[in-house]
C-alpha cells in the first residue's frame, strides 16, 4: 500500500444508481500521483477513444474529485475536481480548499469518480464505508448558504443518530454547487464552505448536468498511514517554521488581497473595465482597506494550515449589510472590483458574496460581467436586449442583477451569456453582425486570471496562458516546460501552494512526497518526465476538443486580442507583448515541451513517455 | 489540596482560525497519527467562520467523573485533568450524558472515552495555537473555579453566540 493513500476509490454510476469500489494500480499512481494527473489519466482511459464526441454537459462525461497522497499531511487541505471541461472541452484540474478532502480520506477513499446522470436531483452521502445516493430536490436551485446549511444539518443529524454510541460527531465535509451549477452555467464552480471555490474548468456545470448537487463526506478513521512517520513528523515541524517565518507574515496578515492596489498602481497588470486598462491609482482598495472596517477574523484557514491567508469579511452596516466573503482574495477583489469599475471595498464584498451565493466563479463570472458591460458601453448590447437592465461601470446593483439573471438563464441574452465569454462572443457576433471577439479576454474558453501580460511586470509573461493546457488559469501558467511543472505537481499531489509565497519551499513538498508515499520520485524526474505525461494527455484532450468548439494551436495558443492593444494609461503606457515575441516564445515552448511546429505532441516524445494511446488518437489531427 | 492553583485551557472562539492544528497536535501525541475524530480537542464548524474548539473545561463539579458507573474516570492530582482508565471504561456514554457540553466522545475504533488529559501538564494544542499567534487556546492558572463549567457547552450553543457576534442580525439565517 502506498503511504498517504487509502487505496480505494468510489466509482458511482448515477444513471444506474450503482456504487462500486475501485482500486488503481500502484504503478499508475506512481506515474500520475493523484488529483489533476490521475484525473487526466482516468479521463483519457475512459473517454479518450471518443473524446471529440463527448458532450461535457452530457451523461457520458465524468465528474472526478480526487485527493493526492500528501493531502492532509502537507498542510492546507485541498481537493481536485476535474472532468471534460465545458469551458475548454479539454481537461482542467481545478482545486478547492476545505475539510472535505480530509473527511473523504478518513472515510477510507482517495477520490470519487461519478458517471452517468441521475433522473432527479441527488447528493452522494459518504459515511465511512456506507455510501448512499440521496434526494437533493429540496436544495435544488438553492443558493450556496442555504444548500450548505441544509445539507450540513441533515447529514450531521443523521451521523449523530447513526453513531449515537460515539457521542457528538463533527459535521461532515460538503462539496457542492449553487444555482449556477444547477443551471449548467459554464463558469459554475464547485464549492466548499461559502467562498471556497474551484472555479476554472466549469465543473459546477458538470455536476449540474448530472443532477448532482453535492457530495457529503464523513470519516471517522485516521488519515491513511505514511511510509516514514518520523520523517513526516519532522517535516510538519519544518513546515510550521517556514509558514510562521517573517517572510510569510504579509500573506498571513492580509492574504492575497494585500496586492489589490499595487497590481494596478505599480505593476499595471490588473483588469480595469474588462482589461481596457490595467493601471489604476485607486487607494480605496487593497488588503488594509478591507481589514479594519470589514474583517471579523483576520486569520482564517483550512485543515492544518498555519498560513491562514483567508480573512472573514462581513459588512455590518450600509447598503451592503449582510454580505459575507473571505478577504476577498486578490482575484475577486480585482475581478469584481476595478474590472467592473467598482472601487468601493463594501461593494466588492457584496458582489463577491453574491457571486458565491450563486455558485458562479468569481474570476470567470467576473470576466463575463465586464465583457457584457463593455458590449453595453459600445452599444452592441442594449437595454432592450437585457430586459430593461442598464449596465454602467461601477454600478454595483446593476452588476448584481446581471449576475443573477445570467445564472437564472432566463431571457435570450442572459442564456447566451451563461455560455461563458468565448461562446457568448461567438453567438453575439453572429446575432448582431459585429465582431465582439476582440473584447473576449480568454484563452481556449477559459477566462484569464487577474494578472495581465502587457506590462511584463507581473509573474505572468508572454505565452504563460497561451500555451497552458489549462487556458486562462492563473495558477497553471507556463514558461519553460520545466519550472512550470511545479504547479502540475501541487495540483496532482493536491496541496495548497500559497505557502510557497514569500520565498519558495526549498524542496519541502518533494520531501513530504517521499516521506509520505515511500516513492523515490525526485523533482527532476517529475519536471522531466512525470509532469510532461500529464500535460501531453491534457494537450491531446484539448486539441481533440469538441463537440461544440475546437482549437487550432497556431491560432488559439495566443493571447486574446485585447492583450495586443498597447496599454493606454499608467507608467507602462504603450507597453504590450508583440506578435513577434509571442511567435518566438510559442516556438520555444513547443520545443521545450515536445510539441511539433503545429503544436501537436510529437510521436517520438509520446513513444518515449509510453503514451502510445495518446499518439494514436492524435493521428487524426496530424497533418499528412 | 482542592484549592491549589492548576492549569486549565481557556478558549477564545472569536480568535479560532479553524486551522485545526490543535487536532493534529493532539492526535499526533495520543494516537501517533493525524486522526481528527480521535482528537481530544475537536473543532466543530456548524457554520463557516464559526469554528468551535471543543474540549474538556475541567468543571469543578466533575460531572463526568461522578457519573461514571465503573469508576473509570478520575481527577489527576497533578494537573486536575480527567483521566480515563481504558481498562475500566466500557464506552457506555454516561460521561457524555453527564457533561453539560457533551464534550467527551468515544474513540472511533476502540472502546473507551476520549477526554482531554492536558497532556500531563503540557498541552500540545495550546502550544501550536500560541505559536501561530492565534491565542484561541491558552493556559490559565488558577484555583479550581465553579466558573469553569460555564465553558462546558455544546457546539450548537456556542455557535449561536459566536455567529451573532460575527454576523450580527444575519446569524439567524445562517444557523
Amino acid at each position: 500500500m502506498i503511504g498517504g493513500c487509502a487505496g480505494k476509490y468510489l466509482d458511482i454510476d448515477l444513471s444506474n444508481e450503482k456504487i462500486t469500489k475501485t482500486r488503481i494500480k500502484d504503478s499508475v499512481l506512481r506515474q500520475y500521483v493523484g488529483g489533476r494527473g490521475l484525473g487526466a489519466r482516468i479521463l483519457w482511459d475512459r473517454l479518450g477513444s471518443k473524446w471529440e464526441k463527448v458532450d461535457p454537459l452530457g451523461p457520458e462525461n465524468l465528474f472526478l474529485t480526487l485527493t493526492g497522497p500528501i493531502t492532509g499531511y502537507f498542510h492546507g487541505a485541498r481537493i481536485c475536481v476535474t472532468g471534460k471541461s465545458p469551458q475548454s472541452n479539454g481537461i482542467v484540474g481545478s482545486t478547492v480548499s476545505g475539510e472535505f478532502a480530509i473527511e473523504l480520506k478518513c472515510a477510507g477513499w482517495d477520490g470519487i469518480i461519478v458517471s452517468g446522470r441521475a433522473e432527479e436531483p441527488v447528493y452522494i452521502f459518504v459515511d465511512n464505508d456506507e455510501v448512499q445516493i440521496k434526494s437533493a430536490k429540496h436544495v435544488w436551485q438553492k443558493d450556496s448558504k442555504t444548500t450548505l446549511k441544509t445539507l450540513t444539518k441533515e447529514a450531521k443529524d443523521e451521523l449523530d443518530n447513526r453513531h449515537k454510541k460515539l457521542g457528538l460527531q463533527k459535521e461532515p465535509g460538503v462539496l457542492y454547487t449553487g444555482p449556477a451549477g444547477d443551471n449548467m452555467v459554464r463558469a459554475a464552480c464547485v464549492q466548499q464552505k461559502w467562498s471556497h471555490a474551484a472555479g476554472y474548468g466549469g465543473y459546477g456545470a458538470v455536476m449540474g448536468s448530472k443532477n448532482l448537487k453535492a457530495i457529503v463526506a464523513k470519516g471517522n478513521g485516521p488519515l491513511p498511514a505514511v511510509s516514514d512517520p518520523e520523517e513526516v513528523e519532522k517535516l510538519i515541524q519544518e513546515y510550521e517554521k517556514l509558514s510562521l517565518s517573517v517572510s510569510r507574515d504579509r500573506i498571513r496578515r492580509w492574504g492575497t488581497g494585500y496586492v489589490g492596489y499595487e497590481v494596478g498602481a505599480d505593476r499595471s497588470s490588473e483588469p480595469v473595465r474588462n482589461w481596457q486598462e490595467e493601471w489604476h491609482d485607486e487607494k480605496s482598495i487593497g488588503g488594509p482597506r478591507f481589514d479594519l472596517r470589514y474583517w471579523v477574523k483576520r486569520y482564517w484557514g483550512d485543515y492544518g494550515c498555519a498560513v491562514t491567508c483567508m480573512k472573514l469579511a462581513v459588512v455590518k452596516a450600509g447598503p451592503y449589510k449582510g454580505a459575507i466573503t473571505d478577504n476577498p482574495d486578490y482575484e475577486l477583489e480585482a475581478y469584481l472590483g476595478p474590472n467592473v469599475g467598482v472601487y468601493d471595498a463594501g461593494g466588492i464584498i457584496h458582489l463577491s458574496s453574491l457571486i458565491e451565493d450563486l455558485g458562479y466563479s468569481g474570476i470567470n463570472g467576473g470576466n463575463l460581467l465586464a465583457f457584457a458591460t463593455e458590449l453595453y458601453q459600445r452599444g452592441v448590447l442594449t437595454k432592450a436586449d437585457l430586459g430593461g437592465l442598464e449596465l454602467k461601470w461601477g454600478d454595483v446593483d446593476a452588476l448584481a442583477e446581471l449576475a443573477k439573471r445570467i445564472v437564472s438563464r432566463k431571457g435570450n441574452y442572459f442564456d447566451i451569456l451563461a455560455e461563458g465569454t468565448y461562446r457568448a462572443a461567438l453567438k453575439i457576433s453572429e446575432l448582431k453582425g459585429v465582431n465582439v471577439l476582440p473584447y473576449a479576454v480568454h484563452v481556449k474558453g477559459v477566462e484569464i486570471g487577474a494578472h495581465g501580460t502587457r506590462s511584463d511586470e507581473d509573474y505572468t509573461h508572454d505565452v504563460c496562458y497561451a500555451c497552458s493546457v489549462q487556458g486562462g488559469d492563473h495558477t497553471a501558467t507556463v514558461s519553460d516546460a520545466y519550472g512550470d511543472m511545479g504547479t502540475v505537481f501541487s495540483d496532482s499531489a493536491v496541496y495548497c501552494s500559497v505557502i510557497a509565497w514569500g520565498g519558495g519551499l526549498n524542496g519541502l513538498d518533494w520531501r513530504f512526497m517521499r516521506a509520505v508515499t515511500g516513492w523515490d520520485i525526485t523533482e527532476e524526474e517529475w519536471k522531466r518526465t512525470l509532469g510532461h505525461r500529464i500535460v501531453h494527455i491534457q494537450r491531446a484532450a484539448e486539441l481533440l476538443g469538441g463537440p461544440d468548439v475546437r482549437w487550432e494551436p497556431l491560432k488559439d495558443d495566443d493571447n486574446p486580442p485585447r492583450f495586443y492593444e498597447p496599454l493606454p494609461s499608467g507608467p507602462h503606457k504603450g507597453s504590450f507583448i508583440t506578435k513577434e515575441v509571442m511567435d518566438r516564445r510559442r516556438r520555444e515552448y513547443y520545443e521545450a515541451i515536445g510539441w511539433d511546429e503545429d503544436g501537436i505532441p510529437k510521436s517520438s516524445v509520446l513513444k518515449k513517455l509510453s503514451l502510445p494511446d495518446v499518439d494514436k488518437a492524435l493521428a487524426k489531427i496530424r497533418k499528412p | 489540596m482542592a484549592d491549589a492553583e492548576k492549569d486549565w485551557i481557556s478558549r477564545d472562539h472569536l480568535k479560532c482560525s479553524g486551522c485545526r492544528r490543535c487536532e493534529i497536535a493532539c492526535s499526533m501525541r495520543h494516537e501517533k497519527r493525524i486522526w481528527p475524530e480521535a482528537s481530544r480537542v475537536r473543532v466543530f464548524m456548524l457554520v463557516p467562520g464559526v469554528e468551535v474548539p471543543h474540549l474538556c473545561a475541567q468543571c469543578k463539579e466533575y460531572y463526568c467523573v461522578k457519573a461514571c458507573p465503573f469508576s473509570a474516570l478520575s481527577v489527576s492530582e497533578k494537573t486536575s485533568a480527567v483521566i480515563v482508565d481504558r481498562e475500566k471504561c466500557t464506552a457506555c456514554g454516561a460521561c457524555i450524558r453527564a457533561c453539560p457540553g457533551k464534550i467527551p466522545h468515544i474513540h472511533p475504533k476502540e472502546k473507551y472515552a476520549l477526554i482531554c488529559d492536558l497532556c500531563d501538564g503540557d498541552p500540545q494544542c495550546v502550544k501550536v495555537c500560541i505559536k501561530a499567534g492565534y491565542n484561541a487556546l491558552r493556559i490559565v492558572r488558577e484555583a479550581p473555579s465553579v466558573s469553569h463549567s460555564l465553558f462546558a457547552r455544546t457546539p450548537e450553543e456556542i455557535t449561536r453566540d459566536v455567529a451573532e457576534n460575527l454576523y450580527g442580525e444575519k446569524a439567524e439565517e445562517l444557523i
